[in-house]
């Protein structure tokens, strides 16, 4: 893991309280992402992880608390202050999100035909670059969202995460429904992106194997607390829930990889 | 377009120069190579000229920053000149550069996209030919579906224990006692416009009172069971291939399939019974609504007396009037109910394939119940009724 050099959070989380009906999701959660950061998230189903990264990103508003993103607080921007804000994260929702009536190519191309004014043929251009980047062969270029498969469905939500070349990054299980080598490959392909573009990434995942081979730093959303730490340290966890997540046969499983390695 | 991605300020904008040293030209490049200086610096370094040399050394030496988008143009500038025969050789790349480099250079080797024709004749000719084999496939496919649901209903009448009695009487409630309201109020309205445009023509004769006959046969015959149709067609028949499709989407066709369960006698026969009993229904209610709306018309602007209505009303529909338009709703609803089901078969497995096939299910089915109609009206003048 590479050692983070610069101490500057990014992304700071003060106070947040989430209420959704009568269920308290985050109950007064602080939280810094380091610049050029992994950071993950874990949790159990249900425990509020993505609606952290929805509340981060500004899809669901805080009950309480404040979010600061770059510097500012999100809740307070609107209009082309929010774009501008908008343009410097990428976001891969679940299942890539690809808007299913235009082709890979033209999906990557939607933030820089909305937000820039380069040439067609610059903009094709780019849109191939992307596409290379997260891994994709050029055939799928022209291909419609339904025509591929999930884990490169993935990965042009990625290109198009990245089109406008952003700051941070956020990941909403990036391999959930991948089979384990595809995972991996997407795993090494967040690795290798992160460091060649100098990312700060914000992870939600359920995968322990992914948090082992990209985070540096893992949080753990357990009955609305948020516990920081790294997989050696969490193992050691009073929390129950925490140390059966990393310490149970899975996490063991996952940890002894990484010893052989 | 809105351009909120705009060029760095003027201390930092991106620039770069060439200087000659015999067969090398130098090209210095600094400041920041950014997504926002792309606009500028695209057209120019596609121009670049290099006058003659036969190596040339990219300095980056200057750079401050750079994103993918300027990566890019630098790389492709190499590209675009080596293909030209030239030796090309990034110098001074800062370490943090580097792995960005690397990965374009290696890894984006894909020639741009091309973007599909989109505005030409053979295209549209393509689409129409499509559009073609489409609408003959659906009828195919539903005249199948049809000999589907005529035998399962078969097995249901020979077998009635097969009968989903509660489901039946769920969707009786959907389709027919909760579209009373807006059936009622769509025919009372019609039998306003009715008496009011026939009152309007007829006044020019003097025969006011002749409006009651033409509301009598026009609703009776045509109106009343139409409105009640495409009313139903839209309310219940698209809310069938929603929910047939949604069920799809969901895995939830694929597990009644694996219970070993009939999944036209679970999911087709309630609704298209249901829907075929409360059609009939509907079609009685509105046909009265439509002359209530009609009569309270002819009694304030024709001052034409309740009694009198009546008598008109029952000189003008004798005979088969009522029944010819009341025998045509069980086909309507038939109709309604294999169009809306089929069509939710036919989702495939992503959201907004649901939307699709319920336009489709509601058009389709209005424009079939309309075909049938014209069908009946035939059919009937040639029997003389």
């Amino acid at each position: 893991m590479s050692a983070i050099t610069n101490r500057h959070p990014v992304i700071q989380v003060k106070g947040l309280v989430t209420r959704i009906g009568d269920r308290v999701l985050h109950d007064h959660i602080d939280l810094d992402v380091y610049q050029s950061e992994v950071l993950g998230v874990v949790g159990g189903s249900g425990s509020g992880k993505s609606v952290l990264l929805r509340s981060i990103i500004g899809l669901q508003q805080p009950s309480e608390g404040r979010i600061e993103v770059l510097g500012q607080n999100v809740a307070d921007l609107d209009g082309d202050d929010l774009v501008r804000m908008q343009i410097r994260w990428g976001v891969l929702f679940q299942d890539g999100a690809l808007f299913g009536d235009q082709t890979v190519a033209e999906n990557v191309q939607i933030p820089l035909r909305e937000h820039t004014d380069l040439s067609q043929q610059l903009m094709a251009e780019i849109a191939s670059v992307k596409l290379s980047m997260v891994g994709l062969p050029p055939d799928a270029a022209s291909k419609y969202p339904a025509e591929l498969s999930g884990g490169m469905r993935k990965r042009a939500g990625l290109a198009r995460a990245l089109a406008l070349d952003p700051e941070l990054l956020f990941l909403d299980e990036p391999t959930a429904g991948l089979d384990p080598i595809s995972a991996a490959q997407f795993d090494e392909l967040v690795r290798d992106l992160q460091r060649s573009l100098r990312l700060t990434v914000f992870m939600v995942t359920h995968d322990i194997d992914t948090l082992r081979a990209t985070t540096d730093r893992i949080a753990v959303l357990v009955d609305s607390k948020l516990t920081l730490g790294t997989i050696a340290t969490l193992r050691n966890d009073p929390n129950p829930w925490i140390h059966e997540y990393f310490a149970g046969v899975r996490g063991r499983a996952a940890l002894e990889t990484e010893k052989v390695c | 377009m809105s351009t909120i991605i705009r060029p760095p300020a003027e201390a930092n904008a991106a620039w770069y120069r060439t200087e000659r040293q015999g067969d090398t030209l130098r090209v210095v490049v600094g400041g920041f190579w950014v997504i926002g200086e792309a606009r500028r610096l695209d057209p120019d370094l596609r121009a670049l000229d290099v006058a003659g040399a036969t190596r040339v050394e990219i300095d980056c030496a200057a750079l401050d920053r750079l994103d993918t988008i300027g990566a890019w143009l630098l790389l492709r500038t190499k590209r675009t000149l080596e293909h030209h025969g030239l030796v090309v050789q990034p110098t001074n790349v800062r370490p943090e550069y580097r792995a960005l480099v690397h990965t374009i250079d290696f890894e984006c080797r894909a020639p741009p996209v091309a973007p599909p024709p989109r505005y030409s004749f053979t295209r549209r000719l393509e689409r129409i030919g499509r559009g073609l084999c489409h609408a003959l496939h659906q009828g195919y496919q539903l005249v199948g579906f049809f000999g589907l649901v005529v035998f399962e209903t078969a097995a249901t009448v020979l077998q009635p224990r097969r009968l989903r009695v509660a489901a039946l009487f769920h969707q009786m409630e959907e389709t027919g006692l909760n579209a009373l309201p807006i059936i009622g109020l769509l025919s009372f309205l019609i039998g306003v416009v009715v008496a009011y445009q026939g009152a309007d023509q007829l006044r020019q004769f003097g025969a006011e009172v002749f409006t009651v006959n033409l509301l009598g046969v026009g609703i009776l015959r045509e109106l009343g069971g139409l409105m009640a149709a495409i009313i139903v067609a839209g309310r219940s028949g698209s809310a069938f291939t929603a929910q047939i499709g949604t069920m799809k989407v969901s895995e939830e066709l694929d597990a009644i399939q694996i219970s070993g369960l009939n999944m036209i006698e679970v999911l087709v026969l309630p609704r298209l019974l249901a829907i075929m009993l409360t059609l009939p229904l509907l079609t009685f209610y509105s046909n009265a609504m439509g002359l209530l709306g009609g009569g309270v018309m002819c009694y304030f602007d024709l001052n034409i007396t309740i009694p009198v209505f009546l008598h008109q009303l029952r000189d003008a529909v004798a005979g088969w009037t009522f029944w010819v338009g009341f025998i045509k709703a069980p086909v309507f609803a038939f109709i309604i109910a294999l169009v809306g089901c089929n069509q939710g078969f036919q989702v495939e497995r992503n959201a907004s394939s649901v939307g699709r096939h319920t336009t489709q299910a509601v058009v389709e089915s209005i424009f079939l119940v309309i075909v049938a109609d014209a069908v009946f009206s035939i059919t009937f003048s040639w029997l003389g009724i």
